[in-house]
């Protein structure tokens, strides 16, 4: 079934105001998603009408917040098809979930019955060329922490992986494999159940960062096989505040903590030492994101009601349409995929002689809202021998009059510069 | 549908003129002084030369990639301080960095059209926080470079 993106625009009250006196166009969704009117209701209405601390009160508010919170945690569950509700953790974005697994590592070394996490001087942890910088800088910290050896897969001139890097890199010596489902920079999405495969195969741990896939590709994690994902609500349509992690049961189980707090503990002793909650709590220390949390299950309802499958479909559409429009502009070159095949609604490039802040400022001027810059992931435009690029990416309610205002904004910052 | 006045607020004749044309870009020797500054945020950068005798800034030059408005930037303020003594200089960098963090509230006067000249047509960068630094990026190196010239 074909989405009616007329009828799914109406949801976003954003999409009706305009910039410089011009109607918003946002091309920015894989920095951040806007947000239906039933993610904005979901925050407003906890707060409005049944708002208190979770967990800890037994007061009715309590009962109701508590109830809202797990409730959520119930939803995430079903969105990644998670045999366990127990194995959806909160966190406050997809960084703090990638930190979580980094610092609850470089713990294992001192935890008990935890060394199957522990990495030392030998081990090594594989990343790719193409990782945003929240799954790189963790784990260069962990290997200065621990020892180990911080390696990553190439990137070939196209964008993508190179393939035969994959079995000559991840060996017996590779304890991690983190590695981005799609990437934010150049939207390759990257063949996961090779990689998840080539990680069990050495006995090394796998990690998704699912960051810019959550939003539009079905994350079956029972279908993946990987050991953690994770992603962050802001890009799903959801609230800023809240991410999640998910993890099979079995390692969440004998992972040790990483923050320590309230709600996080079984019993704490001044003398004895402390045990540790069972997995999520254990590792949801502290008053929780209750709101964000809550509203993000509100998001996963709507993406879910307007169908994961749809939404692909048209994130395809557009990406299409949108790869071949740019493509025929002279002077402008995609930096990642330039077939629309194994990619994402996020396209990156550059124009002859024009430095990408120019572009994206000088399209804002006509209401065309893009990111520019390097995206968190600099080792990309390294890779390319570019400073920076200009990124242009769909979401659930881009349409292909957007891109043609792209193109003609495109081509009057070229003239302007000509 | 798009204004562009707008655009002429921000990309004026004489800032894409610079872009185009810059002043004084490409190294040369011999120099008392060379400083590299980056601007982290967009990747912006400038490598900046100086000689000084006497107080006075005898020649400068540069190289750098980013964006029209630090690469045009650079080249205004190098055709202003070259020639000029250290004082002067520092007096206008610091003129340029008060009508930079204005956001847009400066009302340009002749007076600053006299001493600024072709700077003044970065006011309505002022507005625009994100870019405030690409303007500043020359005037900073040039602002170290005759520091450690003069050390």
């Amino acid at each position: 079934m074909a989405l009616d993106i007329a009828v799914v625009r109406k949801d976003f009250p954003i999409l009706s105001r305009e910039v410089h006196g011009v109607p918003l166009v946002y091309l920015d969704s894989a920095n951040s998603a806007q947000k239906p009117q039933a993610v904005i209701d979901a925050e407003s209405d906890l707060y409005a009408n049944h708002y208190a601390n979770v967990a800890r009160a037994v007061h009715t508010l309590g009962s109701e917040v508590t109830h809202a919170y797990e409730g959520a945690r119930d939803k995430v569950a079903a969105f990644l098809n998670a045999p366990s509700r127990d194995e959806i953790i909160f966190t406050r974005n997809i960084t703090e979930a990638l930190n979580l697994l980094a610092y609850s590592f470089s713990n294992a070394t001192t935890f008990p019955g935890a060394s199957r996490f522990a990495l030392g001087p030998g081990d090594e942890i594989v990343v790719t060329e193409m990782e945003h910088h929240s799954n790189i800088v963790p784990w260069q910290l962990l290997a200065q922490r621990t020892g180990a050896t911080f390696k990553y897969l190439p990137i070939d001139e196209g964008g993508r992986l190179v393939d035969k890097a994959i079995d000559e890199i991840i060996t017996s010596r590779t304890k991690v494999v983190s590695f981005v489902y799609q990437s934010n920079a150049l939207g390759t999405i990257n063949p996961v159940a090779r990689l998840v495969e080539k990680a069990r195969s050495v006995g090394a741990l796998s990690i998704i960062d699912c960051a810019q896939a959550a939003p539009h590709i079905v994350l079956d994690v029972q279908a993946i096989g990987a050991d953690f994902v994770a992603f962050t609500g802001h890009k799903l349509y959801g609230p800023t505040g809240v991410g999640v992690l998910w993890g099979r049961r079995e390692l969440l189980a004998d992972l040790p903590p990483f923050l320590g707090g309230g709600e996080m503990i079984e019993t704490v002793d001044l003398v004895r030492g402390t045990t540790y909650a069972e997995p999520p709590h254990r590792f949801e220390a502290g008053t929780p994101m209750i709101a964000q949390a809550v509203a993000l299950g509100a998001a996963v309802d709507w993406v879910t009601g307007v169908g994961l499958d749809n939404i692909h479909e048209h994130g395809a559409e557009i990406t299409g349409y949108a790869l071949e429009r740019l493509q025929a502009i002279d002077g402008l070159r995609v930096i990642g995929p330039k077939d629309n095949v194994d990619r994402g609604p996020t396209i990156s490039f550059v124009l002859d002689g024009i430095h990408p802040h120019d572009v994206a400022q000088l399209l804002d001027e006509r209401g065309v809202a893009v990111r520019a810059g390097h995206h968190c992931a600099r080792p990309v435009c390294v890779r390319y021998g570019i400073p920076a690029t200009t990124r242009a990416s769909f979401g659930v309610y881009t349409t292909t009059d957007e891109i043609d205002q792209l193109v003609s904004g495109i081509q009057k910052v070229q003239a302007m510069f000509s | 549908m798009s204004s562009p006045v707008k655009l002429d607020s921000m990309y004026q004749e004489i800032i894409l003129d610079h872009y185009k044309h810059p002043q004084h870009k490409g190294l040369s020797e011999p120099f008392d002084a060379e400083v590299h500054h980056v601007n982290p945020t967009c990747g912006d950068e400038v490598t900046l030369r100086v000689t000084v005798a006497d107080g006075l800034i005898d020649a400068l030059s540069w190289d750098g990639q980013g964006c029209s408005i630090s690469q045009a930037s650079t080249s205004v303020m190098s055709g202003l301080v070259v020639g000029k003594q250290v004082t002067e200089a520092l007096e206008l960098e610091s003129r340029f960095l008060e009508l930079m963090q204005s956001r847009g509230n400066h009302v340009v006067t002749e007076a600053d059209e006299d001493v600024l000249e072709d700077a003044v047509a970065f006011e309505g960068v002022s507005k625009y926080p994100a870019r405030v630094k690409c303007a500043l990026l020359g005037w900073m190196a040039m602002k170290s470079a005759v520091a450690e010239a003069q050390s």
